[in-house]
């Protein structure tokens, strides 16, 4: 039997504000620590909050960040969310760790000059620079999604970058690819924005 | 860049909204699920829930409120009053809460910030401190005393040193709460709000006195506050929180106005 829906169950963070939000936009999702379950998803996603070392050891531990590639290579619709979206590139300074490589380039920590900006980068900010998306359709520029991360993206490809975000510099808070689709923002504690996006998810087949 | 926050405090009792003025005589004036879902819809940027019984009463905590509210509001939910433990606190988050607020027992026992940033992330530990203003004195300072059980008890702590040592022990925001100007809606206290945020690298949120509208521009920018907590102020419709939204964007403050 398939699952409509799987959340990555790797112990890092709240999964349950992501599931919230996908049944207030009619996507029943499961939280699912299983890999061979994980595989019979129709859609999957991949979320997470907390420190890049621990999460990929639970990842490896569990024998989801092999199920991940494998279903991201054969074209399920796949979102990555926060930690979701950091672990996908090659590398993080946090924890020193090697990370997924689903997308190239690394994850490195806010170095910011002025002492006014605090870090983490945490609350609303609006994104810019929007590329068509199917996943991103009625963004404008301006619209806020909600932060809390101290380490951001800095992908190797600008081309699979849809949208950015500014913290004192410019960073990618938006990577696409196929049927892969992450966010460093967290669209389930976006408000309308969000949900938006997660809706649009819901019925992505997975083309861009 | 980053928008400064608003954000709503609705303080519970009995599973139902109070809002205190100086921390006595509560009195009810409605329902916290209703509530946050109207200030949501109205653009509110964050929501924190306070179980104001729970210090002095030893309440259990509102657990089914959380639950209900986060069924139906998609923006950060904090919540506090009368975490002591780690289980209190996951016990929180699985019911919905984003963030946890520490306040009284994290005087008591530091060692529970530490316990709680493990557990759930330094970013989703608030600490939220009620602070007095005293002479200043050897032992206090700065002359902001920190005090606990709903402002009844002063603790000897100074407010600026509490501050710091909370985001050393990994909280990942403050919530500072004067009780001097809370309930009086006469304005912040900027002069603390400002000397706690310039001395730490983690959020402040300031809390305590808001009755006009200049009064959170004048926090957030005179004060150096990342996000300015409301409550009165909203909860008995003198201004909605599009309103207050809308003035600080006119009085040239970055606030979220898409929603």
């Amino acid at each position: 039997m398939s699952i409509a829906a799987a959340i990555v169950d790797y112990d890092a963070g709240n999964l349950r504000s992501v599931q919230r939000a996908c049944h207030e936009v009619g996507l029943e999702a499961e939280i699912v620590g299983d890999p061979d379950l994980l595989r019979r998803a129709d859609r999957v996603i991949f979320p997470g909050v907390g420190a890049a070392g621990a999460a990929m050891q639970s990842l490896s531990r569990r024998g989801l960040g092999a199920a991940l590639k494998e279903i991201i290579a054969r074209g399920t619709p796949t979102l990555g969310i926060c930690l979701g979206l950091q672990i996908s590139l090659q590398y993080s300074e946090e924890n020193d760790t090697r990370t997924l490589g689903l997308f190239e380039g690394e994850v490195r920590r806010f170095q910011l000059t002025d002492r006014a900006l605090k870090v983490p980068h945490m609350g609303w900010n609006e994104v810019r620079g929007i590329k068509p998306h199917p996943l991103l359709a009625g963004l404008e520029a301006g619209d806020e999604y909600y932060y809390v991360h101290a380490y951001f993206p800095a992908p190797a490809d600008r081309n699979i970058v849809y949208a950015v975000s500014d913290y004192e510099q410019e960073f990618a808070c938006a990577l696409g690819r196929d049927n892969y689709f992450a966010t460093q923002f967290h669209p389930e504690k976006s408000g309308r924005v969000g949900l938006r996006l997660l809706r649009a998810f819901a019925g992505w087949e997975g083309t861009c | 860049m980053l928008s400064k926050r608003v954000i709503a405090c609705l303080d519970v009792r009995d599973g139902k909204l109070a809002k205190s003025v100086k921390f006595v005589d509560t009195k009810d004036i409605g329902d916290p699920v209703h509530k946050a879902r109207e200030y949501y819809e109205d653009g509110l940027d964050e929501l924190v829930f306070y179980d104001i019984t729970a210090s002095s009463d030893r309440r259990g905590i509102m657990l089914d409120v959380v639950e209900r509210v986060a069924e139906q509001v998609f923006i950060p939910l904090s919540v506090g009053g009368g975490v002591r433990t780690v289980a209190d606190a996951t016990d929180l988050r699985l019911a919905g809460a984003e963030k946890i607020n520490v306040n009284s027992a994290a005087v008591q026992r530091p060692a529970l910030i530490s316990e709680c940033a493990e557990a759930i992330g330094n970013q989703n530990v608030v600490l939220s401190m009620d602070v007095l203003r005293v002479p200043v004195s050897e032992r206090i300072p700065s002359g902001y005393e920190i005090v606990i059980n709903g402002g009844r008890k002063p603790m000897g702590i100074d407010a600026l040193w509490w501050a710091k040592e909370g985001e050393r022990l990994g909280a990942g925001e403050l919530v500072v709460n004067s009780i001097d100007a809370d309930g009086t809606r006469d304005g912040y206290e900027l002069t603390l709000t400002a000397r706690i945020s310039k001395s730490v690298r983690i959020p402040v949120i300031a809390s305590g006195g808001a009755g006009k509208p200049e009064h959170l521009h004048d926090v957030l920018t005179t004060g150096a506050a990342d996000a300015a907590l409301v409550a009165s102020m909203v909860h008995y419709g003198d201004y909605k929180v599009s309103q207050l939204k809308q003035y600080l964007h006119g009085r040239g403050d970055k606030v979220r106005l898409s929603w």
